[in-house]
């Protein structure tokens, strides 16, 4: 089973003359293991594509499953728990909270979820160390430099056993070492079992993913790599 | 670059076989420069004609063992002084071939820019997995040599996709509307034109 599956989803904002076609028809699967880059120019839907992938943004048409739950036909309570159990976000917009600790920053989505403290806690910790974090764990964001927050920002996402990565332009505030480093989560992420959807401009980066997917004037014009081998797919299906 | 270069800076180190230098030239350049062993023997008869290197005794098998000469060794020091000229590259035919299809009618730029980009990030793909095979914490000479040569060409693909996104973009902005002559118009397209006005 697709983790993702995008059938033929659009998005227009506007109406009338105003009408901007952000997204059309766009078609799109992730398999558990597969880690998915998307490039294209400014304006071509990139971040549109993912934020109605993590259910934050209705389609005009089409539909969105994840984990074979039409996200669609959710109630608001139905699709937060699912944000929050099988979906992880690392958006440009960090959204540390500043009176919480790095620690507690990334123990919030799991304790709201109704994981226990401790565990929430030892998640949270393994996430951080992963990310070359763990001495920074009881610090305020403020106390961070941008790139320490971006990264604790990315162990929220990665914490826990998301199935569900989505990522917009992740490794925008790290220097190149670090930003490999994080590649290789993503990549070593994949590898456990989870799917990564993540837009990037640095062709370096979408170079870590299986397939990158070209986006120009909100339609998907082409696809580079190789899909992930049968010898992966069998037993997760 | 020549593989001259590159033996007469292998004999810098050391005197050496032959087969030596095949092998330690492959394996610093992580095999992304295959040589075969008859490159290897001509590339030394020229350098010994030239005075860089002389033969000095053999093995069992009769085969040579080969050092450098202090007319190599100064040739060596110059070419590590001397920066590399990019005119002395054969031309780039890519950038040629960009030049023609955007002064050929019929030619739609946008689908030879896609085809070189989604080819040029395969192959930015197959690199990035051989790095990511690769131990982080390399111990081996030959391994940081590999690493280095193998980011060059990392590099070079991720500054050729950037070029190529800067032509289509630049060929969107100098020609907004010109929409590829063979293609028909519609309506679609020319809403997304409007917009971009």
């Amino acid at each position: 089973m697709n983790v993702l599956e995008m059938r033929d989803v659009t998005r227009e904002h506007g109406a009338g003359q105003s009408l901007v076609h952000a997204l059309r028809g766009v078609s799109l699967a992730v398999r558990p293991g597969e880690f998915v880059a998307v490039m294209g120019p400014s304006g071509s839907g990139k971040s549109t594509l993912l934020t109605l992938a993590g259910g934050l943004d209705a389609p005009t048409s089409g539909t969105v499953v994840v984990e074979g739950v039409d996200v669609g036909g959710l109630r608001r309570a139905g699709l937060a728990a699912l944000r929050r159990r099988s979906i992880g976000y690392v958006f440009q917009d960090l959204n540390l909270i500043p009176s919480l600790t790095a620690v507690e920053n990334v123990m919030l989505p799991r304790e709201l979820d109704g994981v226990r403290a401790r565990r929430a806690r030892r998640e949270a910790l393994s996430a951080l160390a992963d990310l070359g974090l763990a001495d920074l764990a009881g610090r305020f964001p403020e106390d961070m430099s941008g790139g320490q927050q971006q990264r604790v920002a990315i162990a929220r996402a990665l914490a826990g056993d998301r199935r569900l990565v989505l990522a917009d332009e992740p490794t925008g505030a790290l220097d190149s070492r670090t930003g490999e480093d994080v590649m290789r989560l993503l990549r070593s992420r994949c590898t456990e079992g989870a799917a990564c959807l993540m837009v990037t401009h640095e062709s370096r980066h979408a170079a870590w993913a299986d397939r990158v997917v070209f986006l120009r004037d909100g339609e998907i014009i082409d696809s580079a790599g190789r899909s992930v081998p049968e010898s992966l797919l069998e037993g997760t299906a | 670059m020549s593989i001259r270069h590159g033996l007469l800076a292998l004999l810098s180190q050391g005197p050496r076989y032959g087969y030596q230098l095949r092998a330690e030239f492959e394996s610093s350049t992580g095999a992304t420069w295959p040589l075969n062993i008859g490159q290897v023997y001509s590339t030394l008869a020229r350098l010994e004609r030239d005075e860089l290197i002389t033969r000095v005794g053999a093995d069992d098998e009769g085969r040579f063992v080969y050092r450098i000469t202090p007319a190599g060794e100064e040739d060596v020091r110059a070419w590590f002084a001397t920066p590399v000229v990019r005119a002395d590259r054969p031309r780039d035919e890519l950038a040629i071939k960009m030049a023609l299809a955007v002064t050929t009618p019929g030619v739609d730029v946008r689908t030879v820019v896609q085809t070189q980009r989604a080819a040029t990030l395969r192959s930015l793909q197959d690199l990035t997995r051989l790095k990511a095979g690769a131990p982080d914490d390399a111990v081996e000479p030959g391994e940081h040599a590999w690493r280095l040569v193998l980011e060059s060409m990392i590099f070079r693909a991720e500054a050729e996709v950037r070029w190529l996104d800067h032509c289509e973009a630049y060929m969107v902005r100098v020609r907004p509307v010109d929409a590829p002559p063979a293609a028909p118009v519609a309506a679609d397209d020319a809403e997304s034109a409007e917009a971009q006005r």
